[in-house]
């Protein structure tokens, strides 16, 4: 149980990012490290100017799925940003951005919400991710 | 004989991961051998608990359910 838990998010819609929020607080819970890798259009909902804006649902989501998204909001669920914040507070959180993805979506690291901790390629990704599982999200 | 509680969580109508998160925030903040109880209404927490008990060598002391709602007590190692 000493391998980091490694998460590649590349969905940038609420449902998906809460669901890897909610992976990282419980790995950060029980003391394990977690490496996430953001591309694509996960790296784009860490914006800072739109971090907090709502990112829309996956399409498997539908309209009924929406409104139970919508009922669990209403009912205190913290948003997948704050949830990732708290996590990082309790344990060991490391958040990178896809280097390339940066290029694709031109974004610089100034762009960046101060969640994430650095900039680096799919090399450093997999050293650090060791012998840890990797989820992609 | 009552344990003497050290810290309370109140995670009641917080959803998963929460209950867990607060717990291990408050065990940080305690020094070993005091009490923990956290209160939770999340389905999954039964398990939760033990499961992140026996992962971080926290014991788990007393779990219980009533009206709903679960009452874990752990010592803090």
């Amino acid at each position: 149980m000493d391998e980091p838990i490694n998460l590649v998010l590349f969905s940038g819609t609420d449902d998906k990012l809460q669901a890897a929020a909610v992976m990282t607080a419980g790995a950060a819970a029980l003391g394990r490290r977690v490496n996430i890798f953001l591309q694509y259009w996960a790296l784009d909902a860490f914006r800072k100017d739109r971090i907090g804006a709502g990112r829309g649902l996956s399409a498997e989501a539908g309209e009924s799925g929406a409104a139970l998204v919508a009922a669990a909001a209403q009912a205190g669920q913290a948003p997948w940003h704050e949830t990732l914040r708290q996590a990082k507070d309790l344990g060991d959180v490391d958040i990178q951005a896809c280097s390339l993805s940066m290029d694709v979506l031109k974004i610089e690291e100034g762009d960046l919400d101060p969640l994430v901790d650095g900039v680096e390629g799919v090399t450093a990704f997999y050293l650090n991710a060791g012998d840890g599982h990797i989820v992609f999200i | 004989m009552p344990l003497e509680i050290a810290q309370r969580v109140d995670a009641k109508g917080l959803a998963c991961p929460m209950p867990i998160v607060k717990t291990a925030q408050a065990v940080k903040s305690m020094t070993s051998g005091q009490l923990l109880e956290v209160l939770a209404t999340d389905a999954g927490s039964t398990k939760d608990f033990a499961a992140w008990c026996k992962t971080t060598g926290n014991e788990l002391v007393e779990s219980s359910v009533e009206g709903g709602v679960y009452r874990f007590v752990l010592r803090r190692k």
